[in-house]
């Protein structure tokens, strides 16, 4: 058991793998020094300081300025940042990370030890929720000399490496937080980070200048002298901005899925969908189990049989997603291809209706489900006329209703709803990103806990397991054998793995490397002649 | 009868727009039979262009029959048409009418309440309405009903006050008739035409506000209507063009005969008027 995740720990250490990948994708071409990347952000961030905030759009523009102690590869690996190289000790509790030398703030002072374990233990403690939970696993936090970082955790916590990219815990500067508020403190506004660009100018509602910052650690990079973000609040105004080579670059839902298939076409443009791994979100229909006859699991099943993926994957999203299988995306760790949910099939989905007591009235209707439209865009209000349609060839009436996003979330997190759509963020790590959704405890009014109130003893002791396990293998048993109680139960209806497209001109290169995607530094990306 | 037929004849442009209102009333009344089922079905391939596949408008992002989305929606646009212009005439007319003919310190109540409701940009109101309402059916004609009754309010106002101090009228209150009856049968028959011939326009107006509230997204998620295609086509315009452009037409031609049936309306009620402009004409 201990050597596999020695030979585990052995394999993520080897980092120079990933430099060869880059190197590949760059497909042979020398990396060119200048030029300014264009690109977009839709919405337009509140603040560039991450912790204080981490919308989309904020890790996407702050992740030029901040930098992590590790990112992950496509394949979820850990690799590193500033952090050089790292050690788990034997038991899981204890990790040393080696910093880089010579890394300096964009303020020009040094960063240290002492700046890591700020950032962990006060800085993100404080600010960012995600961060609190598993940080408070964290027993001490000491720095040997300027450049070690030692955490030793009260109980060992395998996910735990998954928390120290840039996303999670951007390292920031003691000397500009230390003693004040962290909301509010002037650096918050100046954003300083130890990333290959520095904050230049930012002029509301029209765009964010980031620079080449001179003293970046990396030597001779970045290559780039500037990228500049544009907000751009009309999608087909952005569509025509990327056609016309204004911007060079889009990424998440700057593009709407229906435009994706015509941008393919362009000589001009790549289009990816890769680069989300890390995030890997999974939508799926929200059911309320405190609603009759949804705690009944045939119904459940019926619902989850009568909806075609395949459709909404190929015709609402044109390809960009793919179906899920399972409660765990496909590229998030533990997901086990052999648990799966039964495919589409309308009449077994009739069936199991009948079996349930269920019968049709005169109208074919068995019975009524209201269902709150995600107001998150166009799409989304497809996606549930699509439902409606769909689960009304097996006999249930779905009532729309429409709602503004504060409503949503906040008539979600009260448990004011019988159906509606959702989606979450699932980190790598089932237990950091699925857990949360299926587990009696966090049955709380809270946005993204578990809202639908699925409570199943089974469940909770198979993820507590998972959660305390050291060994990646006794993990992995508990992660299989709670997918398949999860596929046989199906406490919500999985519809789709999303991912987001990222659309880039042929000129950029390196724009997707890792599992982070656009999230990612820039500092490798350069732009052919 | 024959003779407001005659008058009404007159004006080509207002048989027209009968024409066409009568068109689009059978296509409403035949929807469920020229379109059998629901117009939210998925029917086709989505995006195919009209005539193609035996879609004579086109379908739309997820296959399903623009021309079925149109006939249907023809239902609910008249509908929410006839019954928010009748919520409003009830509330306009009553009162007006209180207002008008009681005058003094009633008329001043009713007046500073209306002004009070004219002051508000009538589609912000709406919105705001529905938005709080959260949107249905009921919300939406609710909310179309409130804007829309000021004007009618103000309008029959006025016909009260002229007509309150004619002869016939002292004649009734001298004969001993009760108030309510002087007001429903010798006074309200009198100021009927300026309200059927406003209450046409008024008919229009709330198939555009319904159309308007739909296209910004607020109309009832559950029913298909014109302001829906339209809102649902505007983004993908530039791939499908036809999933915007017939609705579109389909308002246009229904406002257009609405105001055309008006303005004969006006013309076949008010003979004078339209002799008058005949012969400046």
């Amino acid at each position: 058991m201990t050597v596999s995740r020695r030979g585990l720990l052995a394999a993520t250490a080897s980092a120079p793998a990933l430099m060869r990948v880059q190197e590949a994708l760059a497909q042979g071409i020398a990396p060119r020094r200048g030029g300014t990347l264009t690109s977009i952000l839709t919405p337009e961030p509140p603040v560039l300081q991450i912790g204080v905030n981490n919308q989309g759009p904020t890790l996407v523009a702050a992740g030029k300025i901040f930098q992590g102690l590790l990112t992950f590869s496509p394949t979820l690996e850990p690799v590193p940042v500033l952090a050089k190289s790292w050690t788990i000790s034997p038991d899981g509790k204890e990790y040393v990370f080696r910093l880089q030398e010579g890394v300096k703030f964009h303020d020009g002072q040094p960063m240290t030890a002492e700046d890591v374990i700020f950032s962990i233990t006060r800085f993100h403690f404080e600010v960012s929720p995600r961060a609190r939970a598993i940080f408070a696993l964290i027993d001490k936090a000491e720095a040997p000399d300027p450049l070690t970082v030692r955490i030793t955790l009260k109980q060992p916590f395998q996910p735990f490496l998954l928390m120290f990219d840039n996303s999670a815990c951007a390292i920031v500067p003691k000397h500009l937080f230390d003693g004040q508020d962290f909301r509010t403190a002037p650096a918050v506004q100046r954003a300083i980070g130890t990333g290959p660009f520095r904050l230049a100018e930012w002029q509301r509602g029209n765009f964010i200048r980031l620079e080449r910052f001179a003293d970046y650690w990396k030597p001779g990079q970045p290559y780039l002298d500037a990228i500049i973000y544009r907000i751009v609040p009309d999608s087909q105004s952005r569509r025509l901005a990327l056609e016309t080579g204004q911007v060079l670059l889009t990424q998440g839902s700057d593009v709407e899925p229906f435009d994706v298939p015509a941008l393919r076409s362009r000589p001009n443009l790549d289009v990816s969908v890769k680069g989300w791994e890390y995030f890997s979100p999974v939508a799926w229909i929200e059911l309320n189990h405190r609603v009759k006859p949804l705690d009944d699991v045939r119904v459940r099943q019926a619902i989850s049989m009568a909806v075609d993926r395949n459709f909404i994957t190929q015709r609402l999203w044109f390809g960009v997603g793919k179906p899920a299988t399972n409660p765990i995306a496909s590229t998030t760790r533990f997901h086990d291809a052999s648990a799966k949910i039964a495919g589409y099939d309308v009449r077994a989905a009739a069936a199991l209706l009948d079996a349930a007591g269920l019968r049709p009235n005169a109208q074919g209707v068995r019975f009524t489900l209201k269902h709150l439209t995600l107001p998150y865009g166009e799409v989304w209000s497809r996606l549930a006329e699509y439902l409606k349609q769909s689960l009304r060839q097996v006999g249930i009436a779905l009532e729309l209703e429409s709602t503004d996003a504060g409503s949503w979330a906040r008539r979600v997190g009260a448990w004011e709803y019988e159906t509606t759509i959702n989606f979450v963020y699932q980190f790598g790590d089932p237990t950091l990103g699925v857990e949360r959704t299926y587990v009696s405890t966090n049955i709380q009014k809270v946005t993204f806990t578990n809202t639908g109130g699925y409570a199943n003893p089974k469940v909770d002791e198979l993820f507590a397991a998972a959660r305390n396990a050291a060994d990646p293998k006794d993990r992995q048993a508990a992660f299989s054998a709670v997918q398949k109680i999860l596929c046989e139960e199906v406490p919500q209806i999985w519809l789709m793995e999303m991912a987001f497209p990222t659309i880039t001109d042929k000129k950029v290169r390196n724009a997707v490397t890792t599992g982070l995607g656009v999230h990612a530094s820039f500092d490798d990306v350069f732009l052919t002649a | 009868m024959r003779d407001f037929w005659r008058r009404f004849r007159r004006n080509k442009g207002a048989v027209v727009g009968l024409v066409i209102l009568l068109l689009v009333v059978l296509v409403a009344a035949t929807a469920p039979w020229l379109f059998p089922g629901s117009p939210w079905e998925m029917a086709g391939a989505p995006f195919a262009p009209p005539g193609e596949m035996g879609m004579l408008l086109g379908t739309d992002s997820l296959g399903r029959d623009v021309a079925a989305g149109i006939a249907h929606g023809a239902r609910i646009s008249l509908l929410v048409g006839a019954v928010s212009t009748a919520a409003a005439l009830l509330v306009g007319v009553t009162l007006g009418a209180f207002a008008g003919y009681l005058g003094g310190i009633a008329d001043d109540a009713v007046m500073r309440f209306t002004e009070f409701f004219q002051t508000i940009p009538s589609f912000v109101l709406a919105i705001l309405l529905v938005a709080i309402f959260t949107p249905t059916i009921t919300s939406v004609v609710g909310a179309i009903a409130v804007v829309s009754w000021p004007p009618v309010a103000r309008v029959v106002r006025a016909e009260f006050l002229s007509l309150r101090g004619r002869e016939f009228v002292q004649a009734a209150e001298v004969l001993g008739k009760s108030r309510l009856a002087i007001v429903l049968t010798d006074i309200l028959p009198n100021a009927l035409s300026p309200i059927v011939v406003l209450s046409s326009l008024m008919v229009a107006s709330a198939i555009l506000l319904e159309s308007a509230l739909s296209f910004l997204g607020l109309g009832d998620p559950n029913l298909m209507t014109w302001g829906f295609l339209i809102g649902s086509g505007r983004s993908v315009i530039r791939l499908a063009w036809w999933m915007s452009v017939f609705p579109g037409v389909a308002i246009f031609l229904t406002v257009l005969a609405l105001n055309l049936v008006g303005e004969g309306l006006s013309d076949a009620l008010n003979p004078r008027l339209a002799r008058q402009r005949g012969g400046a004409a």
